[in-house]
């Protein structure tokens, strides 16, 4: 069979043919900011890099009680088990980094509103997805480190009135982080978060094809004649490719010549080591809380946790409903207040994180 | 520009961009197999550790079994010579006998049989003598391979012959 009439017989079984037209059809728009489009498919590009540098680590790694055991054998014994573990911690960070870079492009560029709506809100649980990712995926070396942020972060559910401390026993396994703790984040890890992620990114993933890429209200406002585009395919996946060379190469310099360490195994009854602190991506929701604490300090401790959360969740309900009450049309020019919600936003993040890393030292 | 839309877009080539062309689709190449390979390379040692290890326990020659001078007669002692199991037989005659405890035939774990004092293999109905090691009857091809023992106050030390 030639590979002409090969490719035919493929191709009126799957339509190849249709999914090429489209992919000739399909622009993405050419303008002044369109650098940010790139920072979801870099999202996307560190999450499969999680894929695959996960699989390598669930080769050796074991849960339970061995946890801490397995990681040092991968870490010290096994050829290059370092730089993989390396390149999950370091790819975890820099994947949380552009979905936070690609979240604040869209917010900014205004591409929430109609039709978009469904991608913004998949977007942010992809996001928060990816931070319970983050969190349990921390526990797993079980060293002292990562115990204790694990017991202090699980004090903020906790907090929750009522509600609370079942929430936080249950999600721990019992009284205290343990084993059994190991054991359910590992299952939470490795196999309900990415059995909950894999649709909603495919969710999300058929969104954007279907209603292309959002434009800035400025570049909305011109005449079609002046709007610019450039086919998807080759020219902009090229682009998107060397995108992700680049953040490859930023991953491999970052994992090798940084490698991610592994502390004492984890003893319930040492004292929390000096400096102990989360992951930087919780460093402003742990500040916040911790501010907010100062302000109620004494008698009202308790009162403060939950203004804590409550305005918390306040400021995160706002954010994600942020597509149903700017709905403006216009340049840009009417929507002025979610432009300023969202500086406020960064500055808060910004200044709670040094804040943060500020105290520590 | 009006002269060259009327030509077949492929003949508008300079002469000299079919060699640029070439050398960047070959250096493209090159630098992608560069990066499989620095890819491939930690991923393949990473997985082939333990085999490597292994690799590295075969190569054990001796093996001291503390306290196994203590074995009563006729009984047995299995060990791990290296990677793979091996038999220590303490006969009623006083005789010390170590070998391999890998049939020959594919591979399952053999057993000693005091009654009948010879050594049994389960999987096919191999049989082999538990002095010589030699293959008596049933599928095994060879016979198992003996090992030298040397008994002391210590225990029991067990080389490859």
């Amino acid at each position: 069979m030639t590979s002409k009439a090969m490719y035919e017989w493929v191709d009126e079984r799957l339509g190849l043919s249709e999914l090429a037209a489209f992919a000739r059809h399909k622009t993405v728009p050419v303008h002044s900011q369109s650098f940010w489009y790139y920072w979801g498919g870099i999202s996307l590009f560190f999450f499969l890099v999680q894929c695959f540098t996960g699989v390598l680590l669930l080769v050796y790694y074991r849960p339970g009680a061995e946890a801490y055991e397995s990681v040092r054998q991968i870490t010290f014994v096994m050829h290059f088990g370092w730089l993989i573990r390396s390149a999950h911690a370091w790819a975890a960070s820099l994947m949380i980094f552009s979905i936070l870079v690609h979240m604040f492009s869209v917010y900014f560029m205004k591409a929430y509103r109609k039709p978009r709506e469904f991608g913004w809100l998949s977007g942010m649980a992809l996001l928060g997805i990816a931070s319970v990712f983050g969190f349990s995926g921390y526990l797993l070396p079980m060293d002292e480190l990562s115990y204790f942020a694990t017991k202090v972060g699980l004090q903020i559910p906790s907090a929750i009135p009522w509600i609370g401390a079942g929430l936080a026993n249950m999600l721990r396994g019992g009284s205290d982080v343990s084993e059994f703790t190991v054991q359910r984040f590992f299952a939470l890890h490795v196999v309900v978060l990415p059995a909950i992620f894999l649709p909603l990114l495919g969710f999300h993933l058929w969104l954007v094809q279907r209603h292309g890429n959002a434009v800035p209200p400025s570049v909305e406002a011109l005449p079609p004649e002046q709007r610019k585009t450039m086919p998807f395919f080759p020219n902009f996946m090229r682009k998107d490719l060397a995108m992700w060379l680049i953040s490859l190469n930023i991953l491999a310099l970052l994992a090798s010549v940084f490698p991610w360490s592994l502390g004492k195994p984890f003893d319930p009854l040492a004292p929390a080591p000096m400096g102990i602190h989360p992951e930087w991506y919780f460093m402003s929701p742990f500040e916040m809380l911790k501010l907010l604490g100062f302000v109620f300090s004494g008698h009202y401790a308790g009162l403060g946790e939950i203004a804590g959360i409550l305005l918390f969740t306040l400021g995160i309900v706002l954010w994600l409903l942020i597509p149903f009450y700017d709905r403006s049309k216009e340049s840009g020019q009417r929507a002025r207040a979610a432009h300023y919600f969202g500086l406020l936003a960064i500055f808060a993040l910004l200044a709670t994180t040094v804040i943060g890393y500020w105290t520590i030292r | 520009m009006s002269q060259e839309t009327t030509l077949p877009a492929n003949i508008v080539e300079e002469p000299g961009e079919k060699n640029t062309r070439r050398a960047f689709l070959a250096a493209a190449g090159a630098a992608g197999l560069a990066y499989t390979a620095a890819l491939a390379y930690p991923i393949y040692r990473y997985l082939a550790s333990p085999a490597e290890m292994a690799m590295n326990a075969t190569a054990v020659t001796e093996i001291t079994l503390k306290d196994a001078q203590k074995l009563p007669l006729g009984s047995v002692l299995m060990f791990k010579f290296g990677t793979s199991p091996a038999l220590l037989i303490h006969h009623e005659d006083g005789r010390w006998i170590s070998m391999t405890a890998v049939c020959t035939h594919l591979g399952c774990t053999v057993q000693y049989e005091p009654q009948a004092d010879r050594i049994h293999c389960a999987c096919h109905g191999g049989v082999y003598n538990a002095y010589t090691g030699t293959n008596v009857s049933g599928p095994p091809p060879k016979p198992l391979k003996l090992f030298k023992v040397a008994v002391s106050e210590a225990g029991v030390d067990v080389s490859r012959a």
